[in-house]
């Protein structure tokens, strides 16, 4: 099956500080790419360069076949993207915000009315659809921006940190709403948290200052490195590297 | 096109969602009838014009717009929301003019809410109908040039204090270079070419033609190149630093 997200050689640079350099890899349909990775890594500059918010300093985004210079509208139309914290207007409504975002997209309104009622059960966002977002405690704008990003049911989700600020339950909800729709997408995720690439991930890609450490299944990574535990490997390779920075 | 008018309704319901369209209403609706009918002797000239009104939106203007502007860019780029927008499938021109429309609509509405003046005068005397009507017209375009010009130096910055500040700056300086007071300096030492066109590149001495009763057509595409340019500088500004936060 040909790749739907492919990374070559992908590059970023701020000043003379390399954020990302040089990383490669390939997503398909069917694969939840867990990207993990210290603070600082480079994980949400190279979802951004995916995204088509940042422009990479080298490298190539390939998106379906279309890159971003081609085709901005295109590749942006098949991306649903969960941007870092979240962010959304504070003085629309979830269902203002979501209607919006329908708009730009250029939903039928048929199918955002589908889409809509879907989306919104999915996360249980019934009860606060009508309030402003700005008065919505963290774990419900996380769900709202999770809303605005499958509301297209797009081919491609790129999650920055779908967890982050979430109790357990909601984790457990979320996790259990990315499984459900694994085998029609590419999903990359962005995580700290290890026990997320053993829920949800059928692949994990470990980077640090910039590079590709490690990329395979978790069964994959225990065996190369020997190692039962993510979390140790996980922490072995951020040491290691930060030891090189010292 | 369609995406356009998403966007500018989008904004114009922030503006009213959040106080800045009402407090900016009753602001300029209040301070123009004080500068009206106190200072531009609006009853005892024996006129009936809308002069004495129009000849203050300049002024008026210079600090009541780019507290309109600030906020357009320097807010998406201080909360993030930036990055939802700028990732969603609208092209940057589309955002440019959007947001611009957006704010550009809510000073048209305040300058209808002004219409109680325009039925006074008519009521008082009989005033150039024609006339007033260029001057609004005239109003409306510079409201937008400072308004372009606001919307370029918030996408510049995250702070909406610097936006408005640098904003209000720059607009004075496009307002002064026209000013009398200004005119005169300079003449004692710059040649009397260079005075000409500095102010014939100043919004004030366009909005004064304009006031006389005439339209002209050079002052008109002076208002439309001043806006073009700088939707222009915002949408390569935009572009330029997206990421930098």
């Amino acid at each position: 099956m040909s790749a739907l997200i492919e990374i070559d050689q992908l590059s970023k640079r701020f000043g003379n500080h390399k954020a990302v350099d040089n990383i490669s890899f390939n997503v398909s349909r069917g694969e939840v790419l867990g990207f993990l990775g210290p603070n600082g890594a480079g994980k949400t500059t190279t979802m951004r360069m995916i995204t088509g918010f940042l422009t990479p300093t080298s490298g190539r985004v390939c998106v379906d076949g279309v890159t971003m210079d081609e085709h901005m509208i295109e590749v942006r139309r098949r991306i649903g993207y969960l941007p870092e914290g979240a962010p959304l207007y504070p003085d629309m409504t979830a269902r203002q915000l979501l209607r919006f975002v329908a708009q730009v997209r250029h939903m039928p309104k048929n199918f955002y009315r589908q889409q809509c009622d879907k989306v919104v059960a999915y996360l249980s966002l019934d009860a606060v659809l009508d309030q402003a977002i700005d008065t919505l405690s963290k774990g419900f704008k996380r769900r709202v921006g999770l809303a605005q990003a499958i509301l297209h049911d797009p081919d491609i989700l790129i999650l920055d940190e779908p967890t982050d600020g979430l109790d357990p339950l909601q984790k457990q909800e979320v996790r259990r709403l990315i499984s459900s729709m694994k085998e029609e997408k590419a999903i990359i995720i962005s995580t700290h948290i290890l026990e997320e690439v053993d829920a949800v991930c059928t692949r994990a890609v470990i980077i640090a200052q910039g590079g590709i450490k490690a990329d395979g299944t978790p069964a994959q990574l225990r065996e190369r490195f020997k190692h039962d535990d993510l979390n140790t490997i996980f922490c072995n390779i951020a040491k290691a590297h930060k030891g090189v920075a010292a | 096109m369609s995406r356009t008018i998403t966007v500018m309704k989008r904004e114009l319901s922030a503006y009213f969602q959040t106080p800045v369209a009402y407090v900016f209403m009753v602001v300029f609706l209040l301070s123009t009838g004080a500068f009206t009918f106190y200072l531009g002797d609006y009853f005892t000239r024996g006129v009936a014009d809308l002069q004495p009104f129009f000849m203050w939106h300049p002024w008026l203007y210079l600090f009541l717009v780019p507290a309109i502007s600030m906020r357009l860019w320097a807010e998406e780029r201080r909360s993030g929301t930036i990055e939802l927008i700028m990732t969603l499938p609208v092209r940057t021109r589309e955002l440019v003019v959007g947001k611009f429309l957006a704010a550009w609509i809510v000073i048209i509405l305040t300058l209808c809410g002004t219409a109680p003046l325009w039925i006074t005068v008519n009521y008082l005397g009989e005033p150039d109908n024609g006339v007033i009507l260029a001057s609004y017209i005239g109003s409306t375009l510079m409201a937008g040039a400072y308004l372009s010009i606001g919307s370029a130096v918030s996408a510049a910055t995250s702070n909406q204090i610097i936006a408005f500040v640098v904003s209000a700056a720059i607009c004075m300086v496009f307002a002064m270079m026209g000013f009398s007071l200004v005119v005169n300096f300079l003449e004692g030492w710059m040649p009397q070419f260079m005075i000409t066109s500095l102010a014939s590149l100043s919004v004030l001495t366009h909005f004064q033609d304009i006031t006389k009763g005439i339209l002209p057509i050079k002052s008109i595409i002076y208002f439309a190149t001043i806006i073009l340019f700088w939707l222009f500088a915002t949408h390569h500004i935009v572009a330029y630093v997206k990421g930098a936060r």
